[in-house]
């Protein structure tokens, strides 16, 4: 860090990054621990196709919300790098 | 049951790898290690989908969800959203500290050559676990298949092994498990497509999954909760488990995965931490298509197995087959079918006829009509029979005996690089003698893989008298969680953590989740003992927060780290800096 604009500018970026990480992480818990396990029975009384919400969840939506997450992280780091001057 | 098609499929893709591993040799610690840092990302995330997914991700995942019903998510769940814990979390930071191995980190973070070496151990006791459970695959794989004794089996495998890995290194790992990719994923759901289509008439087995039972008007998952509850199993879509069970083994496994040395470091062989997120992101698509297939294996491999299994008439060894199954076919019976006579000999399914009657009752513990249970399968025999239960033609099984192999070899090959580095790197070059050049340490990396190789093939030999091998596969994700995860999350995202703070983390994880799996596995077995109700898979967890607090409150009795440590962390976490 040689001047202070890219010391604050790599502060911003780290406070964005974590904002996104735990924007995130919330959803990564929701689908799998929350629809999956802990909330399993409830969305149980819904159904996807012919199989139970909650254990649809737990065998194949958490799996796929996880392969979007990853993506979108992607997507809005490179965003949030470019705003702030980052290298990629 | 040596089947040209088996030893065709063998044969072909082995001398694929042997051709990789002479194309792409090493010839820098760099190349050894990293690949030289420029693997494009896809390429690489197809790398890390076959390194993570093992033998038992192919052969017995399927199975033990057929049995395990919504028990098996934990399995599901947890080996996969490990990876969004490592792109958002490791993998980008680790890429940009730009170094060769997970200790090499823990060490230069904190500042530390008891750290390092405390990494190494906690590494290289993760690694060793697993890899023998590989090595014990392609043993039984080769012994049931191809009628090599199950020793001459895992030495092939080693030699084979050999090659790529000792003179390729990671760049020539990488490209071999690219191709072993393309084997596997092939092999897993060609019959996974017919299954679905015979049970579901719907191709996708995604779909198939949450689809119609053929013609019976009813959903397919309906159906097998019917089907298993009239046999006294509890229904699929249920477990006996207990929920925080289920929430800490699917916590620990996820954890686990982020947390396991030999996936972290195939995120230093791509180009930056831009690169490191984008390949983790084609990884998770690469084992999200087993991974979402392998539940509705499980489901129709269940179905299969009850329809032509249970009440059919057994037949003996000493009676002709096709003579006495026509006979009870005339009779209105249903005969034992082809494939599992096929199978007995190898021992993964059994049959005792304990009322005498001479029909194979398959039944679960409260059956309503009070029979006993006579059959008893093992979980790997879904995945291996599925093709002839399916009457699929003889290349499929072939392909699916290739498609094990290349699971096996492949993470097997992974997990030499990391017990080889941990030793030429981290031991010899950065602990030991540090004045050691490049050359001596590519020798010396090429030295510990083979070391390594015979060691994993030794170990793989002894599996069969040590019979623990399945047991300890808890050890490794347990420790890993316990152990490594910790130290590298505080390291990246709190400047404050310590040495002192990183030492009293990894002993606490090591030795608690260590102490706690021997104890519930073989010393005091009941399960009423277990702390919170949580099971020694589960335990890594609860004991990774514990690691965390202990370093944390180590971290602030202590002093703080170094001006170059703070300013080492401020350019982990902003590329380019």
């Amino acid at each position: 860090m040689q001047d202070n604009t890219s010391a604050d500018e790599g502060r911003a970026y780290w406070q964005a990054t974590i904002r996104l990480t735990i924007g995130l992480l919330v959803i990564w818990f929701a689908v799998s621990f929350g629809a999956g396990i802990l909330l399993r029975d409830f969305l149980d009384q819904w159904a996807v196709g012919g199989a139970p919400l909650g254990f649809w969840f737990a065998q194949q939506g958490s799996i796929y919300v996880f392969v979007v997450l990853i993506f979108v992280y992607c997507w809005a780091m490179r965003r949030i790098e470019k705003k702030h001057g980052v290298r990629g | 049951m040596l089947d040209p098609w088996t030893l065709f499929f063998v044969v072909t893709t082995f001398a694929l790898y042997i051709g990789i591993a002479i194309w792409a040799r090493a010839g820098s610690t760099d190349d050894f290690y990293v690949a030289g840092h420029d693997v494009h990302p896809t390429v690489n995330g197809m790398a890390t989908a076959a390194d993570w997914m093992s033998a038992a991700s192919f052969l017995s995942m399927a199975g033990l969800i057929a049995f395990m019903g919504y028990g098996g998510s934990v399995y599901l769940m947890g080996w996969t959203g490990g990876y969004v814990l490592l792109a958002l979390l490791l993998a980008p930071f680790l890429r940009e500290f730009g170094k060769f191995t997970v200790p090499d980190f823990v060490g230069d973070r904190y500042y530390s050559t008891t750290a390092r070496v405390i990494a190494v151990v906690c590494a290289l006791f993760v690694s060793f676990t697993y890899i023998a459970g590989q090595m014990k695959g392609v043993g039984v794989a080769f012994s049931g298949f191809l009628g090599v004794p199950f020793e001459w089996g895992i030495i092939i495998g080693m030699v084979i092994v050999f090659f790529y890995a000792v003179l390729g290194g990671m760049k020539g790992v990488t490209y071999t498990q690219v191709a072993q990719y393309c084997v596997l994923i092939f092999a897993f759901t060609v019959p996974a497509i017919f299954m679905s289509l015979i049970i579901t008439g719907n191709p996708v087995p995604q779909l198939g999954f949450i689809g119609e039972a053929k013609g019976e008007g009813i959903s397919m998952l309906a159906k097998l909760n019917t089907v298993v509850t009239d046999l006294g199993f509890l229904e699929y879509t249920e477990t006996n488990k207990s929920m925080i069970d289920v929430f800490c083994i699917t916590a620990a496994l996820m954890f686990g995965t982020a947390g396991l040395p030999h996936v972290i470091i195939r995120f230093f062989t791509v180009k930056s931490a831009d690169a490191a997120r984008v390949s983790a992101g084609w990884a998770l698509i690469f084992i999200a298509i087993l991974y979402t297939t392998a539940p509705a294996v499980g489901a129709f491999a269940r179905i299969n197995f009850i329809d032509t299994v249970n009440e059919a008439t057994y037949i003996a060894d000493d009676e002709d087959y096709d003579g006495r199954s026509a006979e009870i076919e005339a009779e209105g019976g249903k005969p034992v079918p082809q494939w599992y006579k096929d199978w007995e000999p190898t021992g993964l399914v059994a049959f005792e006829d304990k009322n005498g009657d001479g029909v194979m009752q398959y039944r679960g513990p409260n059956a309503p009509d009070g029979l006993e249970n006579e059959v008893s399968p093992n979980n790997d025999i879904f995945v291996l029979a599925n093709p002839q239960i399916a009457n699929l033609p003889g290349w499929v099984i072939g392909l699916v005996v290739a498609g094990g192999l290349a699971a096996a070899l492949s993470t097997a090959a992974g997990l030499l690089m990391v017990i080889s580095s941990a030793v030429s790197h981290d031991l010899c070059r950065r602990t030991l003698f540090k004045s050691m050049d490049d050359k001596t340490e590519l020798r010396v990396a090429r030295g510990a893989a083979a070391g390594a190789v015979f060691a994993a093939g030794l170990l793989g030999i002894f599996s069969n008298s040590l019979g623990f091998v399945a047991q300890v596969v808890a050890f490794a994700f347990g420790l890993a969680a316990a152990s490594l995860f910790p130290v590298i999350f505080l390291g990246i995202f709190w400047k404050r953590m310590n040495k002192e703070g990183a030492i009293a983390s990894m002993l606490t994880g090591l030795i608690t989740t260590f102490g706690y799996i021997y104890w519930f596995k073989f010393v005091d077995t009941d399960p009423a003992h277990w702390l919170f109700g949580v099971s020694p898979e589960g335990i890594g967890f609860v004991f990774m927060w514990l690691a965390a607090g202990v370093g944390v409150i180590t971290t602030l009795a202590t002093k703080p780290p170094p001006r170059e440590i703070l300013e080492l962390v401020e350019k982990i976490r902003v590329p380019g800096s």
